[in-house]
């Protein structure tokens, strides 16, 4: 069974604090949205096949937005495509995270100047808690990013936040 | 047999004396008369010497002087042959007769230049916009476009 | 025995039975539609009646940058139009402009670019014939595609730096030279893939499965193929013996041996997605046969001697095409004399094979429409640029 296989002696109880179980399953287990918008989706692609292999880091690609845990935008955001974007997020179960791949969904990337119908940042209809740049950013920026969003999950609290 | 385009230009003008078609050096291209162009295109494409069967693209263009031009770009398998018709019409009333029935390709290439340019295709089936939403305001490939600052209530300039 | 026919709407009727039309929305948000595209189903139960589709979910607006940008700057906008092969974008608009200043590049320049275009193709095609096991099914031919395409992306990575958008065709020339190895590099790559397509014919393509998925569904005639001016392996699937590369050759694709491969319904009908597969297939063979020899020639010189200090083509138009993996990419250019074009227009080969959809899918089972468009092999970002 790998790390701890074999190494308790009578009794197998360890004693760690609720938070740090939850946030390591949820860290662990963080099931992707499979939908690309752009060129960034051909990256993403790269990432799940065998020479990057994303599923190491517990990312599964999910088809429906009811069953996962994080969103990857990769590429660039329409107007058209806009509200659809934020209908897939609500539709998403809680807690959600979000990744926004690529200048494009960053900023509007080289569309951000006359870009008629380009969304000059998905931020302007969902939050995001990660920024990979890049045009397209590579398969192991995508792995870093997912990694400081591992960062960012570990560190949650379930404590309640006092009013200041 | 492979024809050039000014002895195409010639066939024409023997075939069809009442419809104005002109010659343009320069591209070389064809230039005819907006509403008469369906007629012109059958006989293009069911000719037995010109046998014009794919339409390889059919393109809007803002001339920016008030004139809209819709450039087809004809190619011919069986022969081999090649020829670009423009149909040119004043921005304020543009319309031109569409060969959607005549080339399938058409159908979408003329929604495209509805959509960004603005010409209406007279003779459409399904004559609505294809790239951009349907409730898009004005065409965004004229050279007088302004960008809208809001579309529903997102803020669409960086 | 069991009875198969198909229950119509007549005998349903006939039995006084009342029956609806049903729409069904297919997309933006779909593992199979390649992107955003979005299909608008009208079925009768289960069997398609009419496909609407919907594009424009990816418009970047690639002709309003062109003209506002300068000659050169436009490149990059390219690349991002069909982003599986950027190479195959730039060398059409670069043709083009040089079509119009009357540039002459060097042989060098010529021999690169057309092994670049080439590696694209099968990079592109592998994509392609991955994604379309993965669609209907088989998950295991996408893995060992992708593998193969990586070796193809370092040797892209290795010359210009990067992965998917590439940014190298200049025009009058490339960006930069190609690095010392590079010709053994290709050799090397080349003898990688031809066993994998074998491997990918024992795996998927002759497999029963796929056979009875793809063979005698969508089928596309040929002459509603030419007038619906579907290219690419989509015309050569239906018989159409018809290659940009051979009829209307450009750069120095008539120097080499080589076949142009058609569908001929060796596993059902001529023209269904089965041939249209398999013709992505052979041609990734051919690419390997046009690169083998072009390496064979590759001559010395200087790659960066025709490119032109200022790009200012002279008033003038011009439509030049080149075959992409999907098909004819055309290009209109018009030119006013400035630093800037006045406007382009870009045919993309997607565009005019997607339309066709509605007229090969009728009839079909509401499964068999990922095998359709699939086949199709679309790319949203040239679709709807």
């Amino acid at each position: 069974m790998g790390l701890l296989d074999k190494k308790f002696e009578n009794s197998n109880i360890i004693i760690t604090s609720l938070e740090g179980v939850m946030n390591w399953a949820r860290l662990c287990s963080l099931w992707q949205m499979s939908f690309g918008l752009a060129c960034c989706a051909i990256e993403m692609m790269a990432a799940s096949a065998s020479h990057f292999d994303i599923m190491r880091f517990g990312v599964i690609p999910r088809p429906s937005p009811r069953q996962c845990d994080v969103m990857i935008v990769a590429g660039t955001v329409t107007l058209k495509m806009a509200s659809r974007i934020r209908r897939l997020y609500e539709q998403m179960a809680e807690p959600r995270y979000v990744l926004s791949m690529g200048s494009c969904s960053n900023c509007g990337g080289p569309y951000w100047n006359y870009g008629y119908h380009v969304l000059k940042g998905v931020d302007r209809v969902i939050p995001v808690d990660v920024y990979i740049p890049g045009c397209p950013p590579r398969p192991e920026a995508l792995l870093e990013g997912l990694m400081k969003l591992q960062e960012k999950v570990r560190s949650e609290s379930l404590v309640e936040e006092k009013a200041a | 047999m492979a024809l050039e385009p000014k002895e195409i230009y010639e066939k024409l003008q023997a075939a069809f004396p009442d419809i104005s078609v002109e010659f343009d050096e320069a591209v070389p291209c064809i230039i005819v008369e907006p509403m008469k162009w369906k007629t012109v295109a059958l006989f293009l494409r069911d000719a037995d010497d010109l046998k014009f069967d794919s339409l390889m693209c059919l393109s809007g263009v803002d001339n920016g002087d008030g004139n809209l031009v819709s450039v087809c770009h004809l190619d011919s398998l069986a022969h081999r042959h090649k020829l670009t018709v423009k149909c040119v019409v004043p921005a304020d009333d543009p319309k031109v007769e569409s060969v959607e029935q005549v080339w399938r390709t058409a159908d979408w290439h003329e929604r495209e230049a509805y959509d960004l340019i603005g010409i209406e295709y007279v003779g459409h089936r399904d004559l609505r916009r294809i790239l951009m939403p349907y409730d898009w305001t004005g065409h965004p490939l004229c050279k007088d476009y302004e960008v809208p600052e809001f579309y529903n209530g997102i803020k669409v300039p960086y | 025995m069991f009875d198969n026919s198909v229950t119509t709407r007549e005998d349903i009727r006939d039995r006084g039975l009342r029956t609806e039309e049903m729409v069904l929305n297919m997309g933006p948000q779909h593992p199979s539609t390649h992107g955003v595209l979005r299909l608008e189903l009208v079925l009768e139960g289960e069997i398609i009646r009419k496909v609407i589709p919907h594009i424009g979910y990816l418009h970047r607006c690639f002709e309003k940058h062109a003209e506002n940008e300068s000659y050169t700057q436009v490149i990059p906008y390219t690349d991002r139009m069909d982003y599986l092969a950027s190479m195959n974008n730039n060398h059409g608009y670069a043709l083009g402009i040089e079509r119009l200043m009357g540039i002459e590049v060097p042989e060098r320049v010529e021999y690169i670019r057309v092994i670049m275009a080439e590696l694209q193709r099968i990079a592109s095609h592998l994509v392609a014939i991955g994604t379309y096991g993965m669609d209907i099914g088989a998950f295991t031919p996408f893995l060992y595609c992708f593998r193969d395409r990586e070796h193809i992306l370092d040797i892209f990575e290795k010359t210009c730096g990067a992965r998917l958008l590439y940014n190298y065709i200049w025009i009058g020339g490339v960006s930069h030279d190609v690095y010392p190895e590079f010709v053994k590099d290709v050799a090397e790559v080349v003898k990688i893939l031809r066993p994998t397509i074998k491997e990918l014919n024992d795996l998927l393509n002759y497999n029963k499965i796929f056979i009875d998925r793809t063979a005698n569904v969508g089928v596309l005639p040929a002459d509603v193929a030419i007038n619906y001016g579907c290219t690419g392996p989509m015309l050569r699937g239906s018989g159409v013996n018809f290659d940009l590369r051979r009829d209307d050759p450009y750069s120095i694709y008539d120097r080499f041996e080589w076949e142009v491969r058609i569908g001929k319904g060796e596993a059902g009908t001529v023209g269904d997605c089965w041939d249209r597969h398999m013709v992505r297939v052979w041609e990734m063979e051919e690419s390997c046969n046009i690169i083998e020899q072009a390496l064979e020639s590759f001559p010395e010189g200087d790659v960066h001697a025709a490119i032109p200090r200022r790009v200012r083509p002279p008033k003038g138009e011009i439509y030049v095409r080149v075959e992409n993996p999907r098909g004819e990419l055309g290009y209109y250019i018009i030119s006013d004399g400035t630093g800037t074009p006045f406007r382009i227009k870009a045919r993309a080969p997607g565009f005019s094979n997607l339309s066709v959809i509605n007229e090969i899918s009728q009839g079909h089972m509401v499964a068999d429409i990922v095998a359709i468009l699939g086949s199709i092999d679309i790319v949203l970002g040239e679709i709807d640029r």
